[in-house]
């Protein structure tokens, strides 16, 4: 984290400073984010597609897994939509009690 | 987390940056909270082998997963609530 608060030779005025931090904290957060479901991927595909490790990956386990990583990624999207327009339906009929 | 630490920025400043970081964090809240229902309903609803695309049952499973496990949790809710009020 010390990118965040690291000197970068000249100073900055107050409010661009403001807007460098904000964008690597959120900078940070879409890498925490893309991390996580990097390794989603990698547990669940691993999981349908690697039942027998050997020496090596085959081809059809590579064309598996290729597979497996857009499917995994639609089901993201999926699952984001449902949940997000769920949301927003819920809090739309009994504010008050949002998620 | 305090931006107590973070110093060369006035009151408004400091303040700016707490809000900015509170609605970032509930972000990566939601987004955490997409990530485990992702791998909730793929585990429930992609049983059969990867192909090119999900078949049909399990597209329309994974389109009801997330409505069906959220009404779970409200109905479980409703269940304890009741039970507690015949204590």
């Amino acid at each position: 984290m010390s990118s965040l608060f690291g000197s970068s030779g000249a100073t900055p005025d107050m409010a661009a400073r403001k807007e460098q931090m904000k964008q690597s904290i959120q900078q940070e957060l879409a890498i925490a984010n893309a991390q996580q479901l990097i390794n989603k991927i990698n547990e669940n595909c691993f999981a349908k597609c690697i039942s027998k490790p050997s020496t090596s990956l085959t081809s059809s386990q590579e064309t598996c897994l290729s597979q497996c990583m857009s499917l995994y990624m639609a089901a993201f999207d999926q699952v984001s939509r449902s949940y997000v327009s769920r949301i927003s339906k819920e809090r739309g009929a009994a504010p008050g009690i949002g998620l | 987390m305090s931006a107590a630490g973070i110093p060369q920025l006035d009151e408004a400043s400091k303040k700016e940056l707490e809000v900015f970081l509170e609605q970032e964090q509930a972000k990566a809240k939601l987004q955490a909270s997409i990530h485990e229902l992702t791998n909730t309903c793929w585990n429930t609803c992609i049983t059969g082998s990867i192909s090119s695309k999900f078949s049909k049952t399990e597209a329309q499973c994974l389109e009801n997963c997330v409505d069906r496990f959220l009404d779970s949790s409200l109905f479980i809710v409703k269940q304890i609530e009741a039970q507690k009020q015949q204590l």
